[in-house]
């Protein structure tokens, strides 16, 4: 699919601001600014991004623990979700939810997920939301190879397809969950193969390639918008980092996740591709680069200045209403 | 005797278990670590190390890595003991529980009874509970409480390594199936734990403090705050009895009703939110089997009616710390 210079311009800043976002976590992680557990989505933009870029705000999505990515490329405030990193009063879900929970419904990001397999039924219940409406949504669940394994994902392919919803499950397979091989872990070794047997067309991409991607989930997204029922999209792709930050990674071989930076990045790549082909100009993407850094910049000084709880609302927003 | 961590204490236990009974089996998600990958394996041990060596020592027949499938693993466990083996399982986080609910509540737990007494399930699930790295609310909740409710489970909540590594030996050689509570912020605690194994019985609690203004019971990592909250009273010339009673199902109620015999006055502390938790649960007990020597209302110190949130400010909030015993402890002396 042929994209326009303002499209291919918009992409690449996604995947650039995903990158450099994790990029910056990190850091301020170890200085000791950002709490609890966080998981990098480093080396997977082209996912969120080749998906989201087919996406309005009618659509929706449901994320996982590793969830930045997707938040970012659904369009969630990054200044909003950098205070809630923080765990600042201020941040998107009010320092409630943290680096698991970043959500905004107002973008239709239905959350990101700390219980591995929770998003699927989630997302199905939007789709199904975006069906009886008839307003033309549909729904997006994002998930890794581990998360396949869980029954709740079955049951949720299952029952799109079942209740014929405007469904679309990425899978996106980095090679690991946690410190366990999906080799290992998928017992019939194809996670594409497996979910299309619940009846559904499954679209297989190189996860490391945005236009590959863009065009897959191009395909799944049409079907599923025009009325056909789910569809999904299967990425192999590669995790640049630990599961989570402080992971010592003993079950990696040394040397792998250097040889994945420098030959599987989505952005190198993007950038060869669209240079080669004189889409782009290499100022044009230097100038976006620059322009993200000052937006990551300034989102940490906005983090480090934005308000803090001091534990009274600690009993705010259990309920709607509790009488 | 040497001093050692929780974590080592209970990966102690495991080893011994181990040894001693060739129909133990190890289960769960990174539990060794590194099958299918391109590194070592054993090198995880579960997320805090627990299980670490395991693997090695004891092989893949024994250590079973898992795919992400909690019902599965749970289920497989309990089948397996029901089929006459004797397994350790984890779920990683106690909050994952809800992924797992049927095969605890409605499996496990109700075959001896649904069976007519014919069978038994002698399966331990291992789970991380407890708050306290912002680890937010989906894996920082207790859920122990919400299991002491349900007939047919043993509850264990040790509040330290030397109880830690009695208690899953007994859990390991008990009979029943067991649910396993090893709080978040335990693991790098030590304290003197001996080198050969031993048993702790369950419905038998510890008193760490003796004293007699009061009672303090509380449970798991809790423990260790009243312990700092009541010697932090000594100045003050308040002593307290402070009781884990170390299993919450079943429950000493001896020890608990005893010591409010002689203080008159009693304190409930759990990391919980309050609502059919174990302080409500303990304090009821005690209004109904010793309401002549209560001198005070029971109070109640638990978290809030909440989620766990992430914010550390919100998170100190919402925990129970050694200020707000104190003055539940002088509430109850005013
Ligand atoms: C129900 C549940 N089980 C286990 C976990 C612990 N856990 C968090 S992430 C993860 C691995 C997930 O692997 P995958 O789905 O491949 O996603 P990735 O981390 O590779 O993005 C595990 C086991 C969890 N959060 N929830
Ligand atoms: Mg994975």
């Amino acid at each position: 699919m042929q994209l326009s210079e303002q499209a291919l311009l918009r992409a690449y800043r996604q995947m650039k601001l995903i990158r450099e976002f994790e990029e910056r976590i990190q850091r301020e992680i170890m200085l000791g600014q950002i709490p609890g557990f966080t998981h990098i989505y480093s080396g997977q933009e082209a996912n969120a991004v080749g998906v989201c870029e087919h996406l309005s705000d009618k659509d929706y999505i449901v994320s996982t623990h590793r969830g930045h990515g997707h938040c970012i490329a659904k369009g969630c405030d990054v200044k909003g979700m950098m205070k809630e990193l923080f765990g600042s009063s201020d941040g998107l879900c009010k320092g409630r939810g943290g680096s698991m929970h970043v959500a905004d419904i107002s973008k239709g990001m239905l959350g990101a997920n700390g219980i591995v397999g929770g998003g699927p039924p989630i997302s199905v219940g939007a789709a199904l939301a975006c069906k009886m409406r008839g307003d033309g949504g549909v729904s997006v669940s994002f998930s890794g190879d581990g998360s396949t394994n869980q029954g709740t994902t079955f049951e949720a392919m299952n029952m799109a397809v079942v209740l014929d919803v405007p469904q679309v499950f990425v899978f996106e397979d980095n090679g690991y969950a946690e410190n366990t091989g999906s080799s290992f872990s998928t017992g019939c070794d194809d996670i594409a193969v497996r979910s299309s047997s619940f009846g559904f067309p499954v679209f297989s991409a190189d996860g490391t390639d945005f236009f590959d991607v863009y065009d897959k989930a191009a395909e799944a997204i049409e079907h599923a918008r025009s009325g056909k029922g789910p569809a999904g999209v299967y990425t192999k792709v590669d995790r640049f980092y630990g599961h989570f930050v402080g992971d010592p990674e003993g079950y990696r071989a040394k040397g792998e996740t250097e040889y994945l930076k420098e030959h599987k990045c989505c952005l190198k790549n993007f950038r060869a591709r669209t240079l080669e082909a004189e889409l782009l100009k290499a100022e044009q993407l230097d100038a976006l680069d620059e322009d993200v850094m000052a937006e990551i910049e300034a989102s940490v000084v906005a983090s480090r200045e934005a308000p803090r709880h001091d534990g009274s609302l600690v009993e705010e927003d259990v309920y709607a209403s509790y009488a | 005797m040497p001093d050692k961590t929780m974590r080592d204490a209970l990966n102690e236990a495991l080893h011994h278990e181990f040894e001693r009974d060739p129909t133990t089996f190890a289960i769960g998600e990174d539990i060794a670590g590194g099958r299918g990958g391109t590194g070592e394996l054993d090198c995880t041990g579960g997320v805090f190390g627990v299980t670490r060596g395991l693997l090695t020592k004891f092989g893949e027949e024994r250590v079973l890595d898992t795919p992400i499938s909690e019902s599965a693993i749970v289920g497989a466990a309990s089948g397996a003991a029901l089929a006459g083996m004797r397994p350790v399982a984890e779920i990683m986080f106690s909050s994952f529980i809800g992924v797992c609910m049927d095969q605890i509540i409605n499996q496990m737990a109700k075959f001896r009874y649904m069976f007519g007494g014919k069978s038994k399930c002698p399966v331990v699930v291992r789970f991380v509970c407890g708050a306290g790295m912002s680890a937010a609310a989906q894996h920082s909740h207790t859920n122990y409480q919400m299991m002491t409710s349900v007939p047919g489970l043993k509850v264990v909540v040790p509040s330290n390594a030397y109880d830690a590594k009695g208690l899953l030996i007994s859990a390991i050689r008990d009979d029943d199936p067991v649910l396993f509570f090893e709080h978040m912020l335990l693991f790098q605690t030590s304290c003197e734990v001996p080198d050969e194994a031993y048993e702790i019985p369950f419905g038998e609690a510890a008193m760490p403090r003796e004293g007699d203004d009061a009672t303090v019971v509380a449970f798991s990592n809790m423990v260790n705050v009243c312990a700092n909250a009541i010697d932090s009273l000594a100045e003050k010339g308040i002593t307290c009895d402070l009781i884990d009673p170390r299993t919450t199902s079943p429950l000493d109620e001896e020890t608990i009703l005893e010591s409010v015999e002689a203080t008159g006055r009693l304190i409930v502390v759990d990391e919980s939110p309050p609502r059919c938790g174990l302080t409500a649960d303990i304090a009821a007990m005690v209004a109904q089997k010793a309401f002549g020597a209560l001198k005070a209302p029971i109070q109640q110190v638990t978290a809030p009616h909440t989620p766990v949130p992430f914010a550390p400010e919100l998170e100190r909030a919402y925990l129970p710390d050694a200020e707000k015993v104190k003055a539940a402890i002088e509430a109850t002396l005013a």
